[in-house]
């Protein structure tokens, strides 16, 4: 059987940097191939060169034993190669049909031929098993529903090979779950498939064969049957990676407390009656479904959210009514749950970003004035004492990988040596290494006294971290279990709104 | 094709594409020229000898760029902070109604009425565009509306006041204000020309901007709140007193431009005292990419256009409104040039 697809020594460079060097890969016909590696080990390179949006400097790419053009998206797309990019490129305005229409017809056409590419969509959701609105409007629709939109726009376009870049970054767990196994149907139906991932535990479930990118290189392929998720983590980072384990110490008295919280937005509640207790030297995790009330919980920890009820207090001291500014002064450090969107402004430079909460300390301005030569010492040091990498002070922190900039917004939290750190989905979207430091970093602020609120959607690195658990279901708390009692289960249960029973037994 | 954000934007790019843009608008324009039946070299070397040619040309051309120099910078200083302040014009005309309204008659030497009426102009302008900041802040009202509109209802009662309460009886029936004192005219800055130290005052402002921006805290702030207002908000930046803090510079700029204008050139304040030098202010802060020291650059050029195209149309015909679509297509052009430093095109 002819391969669906032959990429042979595929080599691209810009300017100093080779993405990928000589790269060979092949896709069976039927097949789902993961291909896996850290941010920036030139998979997105790899597949923009396969789809023709990026010309290769050496190599071939063969489809259905058809050499492509290189560097033709329309030649691509006609030979069968359909991409869903990470980020949806939907017109959120337009319906669904006229999103999966839009560049499907020639513009010379004087009639729109609707009732045609309604029937063939319907007849496309049906076969590959993908229930769609044609008449829905896409900004109305969830996250899950508007990949599923992207997914039918490459097959509307008789896509036979489906490139996902990263397809699970904007999913919850359950749907990301669900997303496999609709894909795996697909490939029944002749559809072969690349996903790009770095997530080992779905490649491991969803795989048929893997390929590991490592600095560009093609370093493995294995048959995910006959490899373990420990192999592939080693061959994808190029040396042993083990997540540091918390170790169990006294904890001391209660930091920050939290009682019959209630968190209104435009009239509607939020969060409801909820109460938690983080210690000195203790992590709480808090867990659930994405949209359950974490991102109320954050903002109010945050300072950005005010108590409609209720009493909250750090240290003792009310913050209930306190901005952002005050939390700080009362001595939180908050990790926000979207870097680029919250977390840094990515057109300044390290240094600005690294003094922005403190712009207005005595450390870092006089009568008014930045003082840049302190403020740019003070980065210098993050950088060195967080390794921080391939950045300098001056840097426009917006050039940094997710897990660098990660590394700084958590250095300018943990350099104060704050009583309270609020890490809101703090590994989201890291690799590997820059998860095992991200955890070691809030081990270590946990081992110094801080008291730490963990919001994750990942449940093994709740149940790793954490010293007790609660579930947010909803905008309101589960009762919180110890982190030795946890098990997927039990967590479980508790995320879906299940804990009655634990009332008694906690 | 597609667009590539560059990583590193080298400083010769900075610098070049102000030039290159206004390159292109004057190619451009040249069509219009030779559509007119000029030749356009003769055309732009009539220009450029009207806007420099002599003693005379040169001072007329940096009195235009005075006003200009500070309606640049109120424009400059809101959108970096992404207040789209088209009002300039309206914020020039009540700086320069107010000097004019309070500086006929005031009863004081002129060293402390001039900074005094400045002070007013200012106040003026600040009170102007502070109003539609408030507006945007409290209930999302696009400011780019409310201040485009609110130059038009400035400017017709302005037209009210000097036809009406501030009419001047001696200007023979022309509607202008009464001129203010004596006293309160600037100095020449150089003897026989209408060139004032008005000058010297907008290039000490650019400076001072320029410290604002860079150095304070305020300054952070800005720039911080103006590029992700989301993570400004986050580090506990008060995105409402950013906004208005800038508001209230914006403003007082582009009042201090007509309060000076007053004082320094027309005594008294006529609706036709401006030729657009708000919107021009606008063209002044995107050609200087919106760096103070850049508007003082732009505002000599933008004003050289202006001065240079009234000595053109003399010397071959053509109207002088040339000078606007000179003005406006380096506004496009600019806009393209700074698009290409920041990213780069890739086939």
């Amino acid at each position: 059987m002819t391969k669906a697809l032959e990429l042979n020594g595929i080599t691209k460079r810009f300017g100093t940097l080779t993405a990928n060097d000589d790269v060979t890969l092949t896709l069976d016909q039927g097949e789902i191939l993961a291909l896996l590696g850290e941010n920036g080990a030139g998979k997105t390179t790899l597949m923009n060169i396969l789809f023709g949006h990026y010309a290769a400097d050496e190599g071939s790419v063969r489809v259905f034993g058809m050499d492509l053009p290189s560097g033709k998206p329309r030649a691509a797309i006609d030979a069968g190669v359909g991409m869903v990019h990470q980020h949806f490129t939907l017109a959120g305005n337009l319906t669904v049909l006229d999103n999966i229409m839009l560049g499907a017809e020639p513009l010379t056409r004087m009639r729109s031929a609707r009732a045609e590419a309604r029937e063939k969509l319907m007849r496309i959701a049906n076969r590959f098993g993908l229930p769609v609105k044609p008449e829905a409007r896409v900004s109305m629709l969830s996250v899950g529903e508007r990949q599923r939109v992207e997914i039918l726009k490459a097959l509307y376009r008789d896509a036979r090979i489906l490139i996902l870049d990263e397809p699970t970054a904007v999913l919850a767990r359950p749907e990301a779950m669900r997303l496999f196994e609709t894909l795996r149907d697909m490939t029944k139906e002749g559809l072969s498939l690349i996903f790009i991932s770095h997530k080992l535990h779905e490649v491991m479930a969803a795989s048929d064969r893997v390929a590991v990118l490592r600095g560009g290189k093609m370093v493995a392929e294995r048959k995910t049957s006959e490899s373990s998720a420990g192999e592939l983590a080693e061959l994808m980072v190029g040396r042993r990676v083990e997540r540091p384990v918390r170790q169990d110490h006294m904890i001391g008295a209660p930091v920050l407390v939290a009682n019959a919280i209630r968190v209104e937005d435009a009239g509607e509640s939020r969060l409801d009656d909820m109460s938690f207790t983080v210690h000195a030297g203790e992590i709480l995790g808090i867990v659930g479904v994405s949209g359950n009330g974490q991102a109320a919980l954050g903002a109010l920890l945050s300072g950005l959210m005010h108590p409609a009820k209720g009493e909250l207090t750090l240290a003792g001291e009310d913050i209930a009514a306190q901005g952002p500014r005050g939390v700080i002064r009362a001595g939180a450090g908050r990790v926000p749950e979207d870097r680029h969107a919250e977390g840094v402004v990515g057109d300044l430079s390290l240094w600005e970003n690294a003094v922005l909460e403190r712009l207005r300390t005595p450390e870092f301005s006089r009568r008014g004035f930045v003082r840049q030569s302190a403020a740019r010492a003070y980065c210098a040091e993050l950088i060195e004492r967080f390794d921080i990498r391939g950045a300098t002070p001056d840097t426009r922190i917006g050039l940094l990988s997710g897990g660098n900039m990660q590394k700084l917004i958590l250095g300018r939290v943990l350099a104060n040596n704050p009583r309270f750190v609020l890490a809101n989905q703090p590994t989201r979207g890291l690799d590997e290494g820059a998860i095992a430091a991200v955890h070691a970093e809030l081990l270590k602020a946990r081992a110094e006294g801080a008291a730490i609120l963990l919001i994750s959607e990942e449940l093994e690195e709740a149940v790793a971290l954490s010293d007790r658990i609660q579930a947010i279901v909803k905008g309101r708390l589960s009762k919180p279990i110890s982190a030795l009692e946890a098990n997927p289960q039990r967590l479980g249960l508790m995320m879906a709104g299940v804990w009655k029973e634990d009332v008694d037994a906690a | 094709m597609r667009l590539d954000r560059r990583t590193h934007v080298p400083l010769h790019l900075v610098i070049l594409a102000p030039l290159a843009a206004v390159f292109a608008a004057l190619v451009l324009a040249a069509g219009l020229i030779a559509a007119a039946g000029v030749n356009p070299l003769t055309a732009y070397a009539e220009m450029l000898k009207g806007a420099f040619g002599s003693r005379l040309s040169i001072t007329e051309m940096l009195t235009r760029a005075t006003p200009l120099i500070f309606t640049g910078l109120a424009a400059a200083v809101a959108f970096r902070a992404r207040l789209w302040n088209i009002g300039g014009e309206g914020q020039f005309f009540v700086g320069a109604l107010v000097t004019a309204g309070i500086g006929h008659s005031l009863g004081v030497p002129g060293w402390i009425g001039i900074p005094l009426l400045m002070l007013a102009g200012m106040a003026a302008g600040a009170l102007l565009l502070a109003v539609p900041a408030f507006l945007r802040l409290r209930f999302g009202v696009d400011e780019v509306v409310t201040t485009l509109l609110l130059n038009f209802i400035v400017i017709l009662f302005v037209g009210l006041m000097i036809e009406g309460p501030m009419r001047d009886p001696m200007a023979f029936g022309w509607p202008s204000s009464v001129p203010v004192d004596g006293d309160f005219r600037l100095p020449e800055l150089i003897p026989r020309s209408r060139l004032h130290i008005g000058l010297i005052f907008a290039i000490a402002a650019a400076a001072a901007v320029w410290m604002v921006l860079a150095r304070t805290v305020f300054g952070a702030e800005t720039r911080a709140a103006g590029l992700n207002a989301d993570a400004a908000t986050f580090a506990g930046i008060s995105l409402p007193r950013t906004i208005m803090g800038v508001a209230f510079l914006s403003g007082a700029l582009a009042g201090l431009a007509g309060s000076i204008e007053v004082m320094g050139v027309t005594a008294g304040v006529t609706t036709t005292m401006s030729p657009g030098f708000g919107y021009a202010g606008i063209v002044v802060a995107m050609l200087a990419a919106l760096h103070p020291a850049g508007v003082v650059a732009a505002a000599v050029f933008v004003a050289a256009v202006f001065v240079g195209a009234d000595a053109m149309s003399r010397a071959t015909g053509i109207p002088s409104f040339i000078a606007d679509v000179i003005v406006a297509l380096c506004l496009l052009t600019m806009i393209v040039a700074l698009l290409l430093t920041t990213y780069r095109v890739r086939r």
